[in-house]
């Protein structure tokens, strides 16, 4: 059997400590994707540092955001009320993620740390790069109907497989690190990266750094919002695209919109420029479709996922009709 | 209630008598034996497609703990049938089954090359990822589209070209519709993973805990193989979590356990991972079918045309029904098949439910709805205007037929005449309705079978017969026929199952047990109430003395004369004034020369609706209604859980089911539960299932017809024609995922 170690520190420090001394060990929290990871064989951490008991569970209403702790269960925080008022985004782009049985384990922090579910990083017979820098990228001209149409490289064009970071991003939340350098605040926008020629760096995460938790900013976005997932199935399926809608309405217009997509890059899809084109118009049709245009600018496919820019202008018109319509 | 079991015009509905046991954990599959000194297998898996091993290198995994043995190509102990020629583990059709660890070849990705036995699973895993291999690669081939040319017929008469009348002749026809239909490969993917237990009792002398639908075929495979008398090869099979199919044959992977066991000398038990189920134990081949079919303009059949091109391994020949269905289901003067495969670097396919026909029915159920919208006549009417008053294939009278009868319940369930027939003509908000159906067919046989009965003086009755349960609830409709013929309560009948040294029951599979092993438990139970007349007659005085069988009443467990209902003398009574401890009967079943008089099929009729969303190209099955046409129905809530369960494998097959290959490397890219997508809950609706209900009068003696293929085979063409109708788009390639209809 492979062995590892394994240790349940119980202070934030003890826990960065633990991991630091040891270049191949591993935080672990609900172990949701971790544990697939160590049976492949994909990962295979020599220490594992349970952070379960650490007081990383709390949701709390500070001036001017909501805080999440990062071990706060994913089932947990989409039924949490503080969320559902103020954040109803995220509440449903939670509840679209994994299965139940999985919400019920995963967290906060696991959910931004999972990795990519590209077939080729799970099977370690077939090349990689990011699994194993420079054994190619399987899915380049592979099979890959579930892969990235913004911001690929040639290294790698896999995709971050959460549908919780989709709503974090398109809410402007921050991420709280600890390390061993101190505290730190990394924009959620700039916590998972682009693959570049170092695909097998997720995000900006340093070496022995804890996420702590995340804070959302307080906005405006507590009616008009929708998390859209189009899936090959109804529930328990990553996605073909998602999209986070928000929506300010005011009158028949927009004051402030957000727009962010899932499934389409190696990190959640803020579309910025799509959000310019809403702000200051009508929320119609004719908006939404304009919308949905330019945030599909730049988008190139595969020979099996194409389709997803079709599909994405599609979803994010839906998306924002169905914010537009809650009442 | 429970006299009324199959009663013609009475529901019946006992509860499953293993359903207990299934819920609490006590029901045992064959990964839960764990017999002391167990030790615990992982099988080695090549990562070539095709080769040779060069070498394969286990001295690391050796030394890693807790190992006990390692077993490859190098060091196996022969397997005697191996060199025989007697089949081993029997080929479906044709070429030589893979002989695990018996020579260096690589036939496909996954090929297991190697068992790693250890103390513990965990170590055993570990110790496998040690074992390093070299190959000699050769260039494979794994994609059908690739080699299509390539393809052959089969051997052997079933697989001729057929020809009714005059070939192609759809092409003169006022209206004709020409397409090409795919299918994927679909993956059995049971929820309980294939494992075997095996202990060797004595140097000739082996028992197999075996997930096997067929326990009497794994002994006989074993036996050969291994040279093994009859009476000193015993596979148990108690319970089996779902089949499909997969467990129809005794794969490799069983014989490498029983290699093992011999060899390490300790029980030894293998699992399966997930990964494995799609390379070791067969999977429905990926199919590409060309309909041509032509009629009239008033809406009669001209002709029917329909292609097959199918898959196989290097090493044997496998073959389905693909083409079958378009010989005998419609009236039509002229019909031609044509059904090819190509050997591919690939593991065997098998039989996956509905096997052949599901895949066939795709395409004729999908080309007649084309059909029926070219001419602008209702789907189902197009149906019944070519229904066929005959076998069109055999020139024979069905056996029953009442599909008629299951159009007409179908739609009226579903409200077929009342939607929109336009197509893309309703909507709800941004979803677009559709209303769709398809038929189904399948053979309905009878093969052989041995029943035991023994009457104790309790006043119970056991009943034994070496059959596999793979979930439709073999021994509930058991213990129902028994209870109706003979008389008696089912709480006092009890049905033992799932041993090979039981008198021998048949494989289950090809809709067949019910009416194989039924017919079985009838004519024991007849015989068994004339063994009681005899008895209870011999005794002096006795009030049926001189009395004919045909004038009693076997009722309430007790005899009496149709007349006279108030005398009577219970069975125990019978047994008790004789001193008879029990009565046992042994009787072999098997029908007579009645199938070479009628046609005999089972039918089912599928009627859905759909909505497709206009945006996003999602489809969601919204209702269901499916209708069978399987004679006489034993026992209403088993069976209509058996017509459920076909309708979710439907949904699966219409619209996620696909085992998706990199054909660069010869091996699957989704062999897991996440990436190879079944249906969840939220996929399903609320499933309507109807039966005709009526008994057929020649199939045997309940008059029932086979149930567990007809509820899936069919279904998937219900769906693709519900989207086309909803949408206007046909989408004829599996699985119809969003990105098709965007």
């Amino acid at each position: 059997m492979r062995q590892f170690t394994y240790l349940r520190p119980s202070t934030s420090k003890a826990a960065i400590d633990a991991l630091s001394k040891d270049p191949n060990a591993q935080f672990i929290a609900g172990g949701t994707n971790l544990i697939d990871l160590m049976k492949k064989g994909v990962m295979a951490p020599e220490k594992l540092v349970d952070i379960n008991n650490l007081p990383l569970k709390e949701i709390k209403k500070q001036t001017g955001n909501l805080h999440i702790g990062a071990l706060a269960l994913n089932s947990d925080v989409s039924e949490n009320k503080l969320v559902t008022q103020y954040h109803p985004l995220l509440s449903l782009a939670l509840k679209a993620g994994a299965s139940a049985q999985l919400r019920n384990m995963a967290t906060v922090g696991g959910n931004m740390l999972q990795r990519t579910r590209c077939f080729y990083f799970y099977e370690p017979s077939l090349p990689c790069n990011k699994r194993e820098p420079g054994s190619g990228c399987g899915a380049l001209e592979g099979v890959n109907r579930m892969h990235a149409i913004f911001g690929w490289s040639d290294k790698c064009i896999a995709v971050h497989p959460s549908d919780m970071a989709i709503a974090m991003v398109a809410l402007d939340a921050s991420v709280l690190v600890y390390g061993p350098k101190g505290n730190r605040r990394i924009p959620f926008q700039d916590f998972h990266r682009l693959p570049g020629d170092t695909p097998e760096k997720d995000n900006s995460l340093e070496k022995g750094e804890l996420v702590m938790g995340v804070e959302i900013p307080d906005g405006p976005f507590t009616k008009n919002v929708h998390y859209l997932k189009v899936r090959d199935r109804a529930s328990y399926a990553f996605a073909l695209v998602s999209v986070a809608a928000a929506l300010n309405i005011s009158g028949k217009t927009i004051k402030d919109a957000r727009l962010a997509m899932g499934g389409v890059a190696h990190k959640p899809w803020r579309l910025l420029d799509a959000e310019k084109a809403l702000i200051g118009k009508p929320a119609t049709e004719e908006t939404f479709k304009q919308a949905a245009d330019i945030a599909m600018r730049g988008a190139k496919g595969f020979k099996y996922n194409s389709f997803k820019i079709p599909m994405g202008k599609n979803a994010i018109l839906d998306a924002l009709k169905t914010a537009a319509a809650k009442v | 209630m429970w006299e009324n079991l199959f009663s013609e015009g009475k529901p019946g509905a006992l509860d499953r008598v293993d359903g207990k046991q299934k819920v609490t954990g006590a029901a045992k599959y064959a990964a839960e034996y764990n017999l002391g000194n167990l030790s615990h297998a992982v099988l080695v898996e090549s990562t070539i497609a095709k080769g040779r091993i060069k070498n394969i290198d286990t001295k690391q995994a050796e030394r890693a703990p807790g190992v006990i043995g390692i077993i490859h190509h190098g060091n196996a102990p022969k397997v005697p049938g191996y060199d025989t020629g007697d089949n081993p583990a029997k080929p479906p059709t044709g070429g030589e089954p893979f002989r695990i660890f018996q020579n260096a070849r690589v036939y496909f990705a996954g090929q297991p090359i190697a068992v790693v036995v250890a103390d513990t699973y965990e170590r055993a895993l570990y110790a496998a990822t040690l074992v390093k291999t070299e190959y000699d690669k050769d260039e494979h081939e794994t994609d059908v589209e690739e080699n299509k040319d390539k393809a052959n017929r089969p051997k052997g008469p079933r697989f001729e070209d057929y020809v009714r009348g005059e070939a192609n002749a759809y092409k003169t026809a006022p209206v004709k519709v020409e397409q090409e239909y795919i299918l994927p490969i679909e993956v059995h993917n049971p929820m309980e993973l294939h494992a075997t237990t095996v202990v060797w009792e004595a140097e000739d002398k082996v028992k197999v805990y075996d997930k096997t639908q067929g326990v009497k075929a794994t002994q006989k495979s074993i036996m050969d193989a291994f040279k093994l008398k009859e009476q000193n090869v015993q596979v148990i099979a108690d319970f089996v979590g779902g089949g499909f199919g997969s467990a129809l044959r005794t794969w490799p992977h069983v014989i490498a356990v029983i290699l093992a066991a011999k060899k390490v000398n300790r029980p030894v038990k293998l699992v399966l991972t997930r990964p494995q189920m799609f390379t070791m134990v067969g999977y429905r081949p990926y199919t590409r079918q060309r309909m041509g079919v032509g009629a009239t303009m008033d809406g009669k059949l001209v002709g029917i045309t329909h292609e097959a091109i199918s898959e196989t391994s290097t090493y044997e020949e496998f073959t389905e029904g693909t083409v079958n269905m378009s010989k005998f289901m419609y009236a039509c003067p002229n019909v031609n098949t044509n059904y090819k495969i190509v050997a591919l670097d690939k593991s065997t396919p098998t039989w996956m439910r509905g096997p052949g026909e599901a895949t066939g029915a795709w395409a004729l159920e999908c080309a007649i709805d084309e059909l029926a919208y070219a001419l602008s006549i209702d789907p189902v009417q197009f149906r019944i205007k070519n229904y066929a008053e005959m076998d069109q294939q055999r020139k024979l009278p069905w056996s029953s037929n009442f599909l008629k009868e299951c159009y007409e319940k179908g739609a009226e369930a579903i409200g077929w005449n009342k939607r929109n027939p336009k197509v893309r003509s309703m909507r709800e908000g941004d979803w677009l309705v559709g209303y769709g159906m398809a038929t189904g067919t399948f053979g309905a046989g009878r093969g052989r079978a041995t029943a035991k009965a023994t009457l104790l003086a309790d006043g119970t009755l056991l009943l034994q017969s070496a059959v596999s349960d793979s979930g439709p609830g073999t021994a509930t409709a058991m213990v129902g026929i028994a209870s109706e013929t003979l008389g008696l309560s089912p709480s006092k009948i009890t049905f033992d199952l799932g041993d090979s040294s039981l008198p021998p029951g048949p494989t289950q599979g090809g809709s067949t047990t019910t009416s194989t092993l039924g017919s079985a438990v009838y004519d024991i139970c007849i015989a068994l109430q004339q063994k009681l007349l005899e008895v209870a007659a011999a005794k002096e005085g006795s009030f049926l003395k001189d009395a004919k069988f045909e004038e009693l009443s076997f009722k309430d467990g007790a005899i009496s004369r149709k007349t006279d209902s108030a005398k009577k003398i219970s069975y125990t009574e019978v047994l008790k004034q004789s001193n008879l401890p029990q009565i046992e009967l042994t009787k072999d079943s098997q029908g007579g020369d009645e199938r070479s008089k009628y046609s005999m099929y089972s039918f089912s009729v599928h009627f859905v609706q759909v909505h497709v969303h206009s945006l996003t190209g999602v489809v969601r099955v919204k209702k269901a209604v499916t209708v069978a046409d399987a004679g006489k129905i034993v026992n209403k809530k088993t069976a209509g859980s058996q017509m459920i369960g076909g309708v979710v494998g439907g949904i699966g097959m219409a619209l996620m089911e696909e085992g998706i290959f990199d054909h660069r490397f010869g091996r699957y890219v989704n062999n897991n539960l996440a990436d190879y997508h079944v249906p969840v809950h939220a996929d399903v609706p609320h499933v309507e299932v109807l039966f005709v209900d009526k008994k057929d009068p020649y199939t045997n003696p309940m008059g029932t017809k086979g149930l567990g293929e007809i509820a899936i085979i069919g279904f998937a063409p219900a769906v693709a024609n519900a989207v086309y109708h909803a949408t206007g788009k046909r989408i004829r390639e599996l699985p119809i995922t969003p990105d098709k209809l965007i």
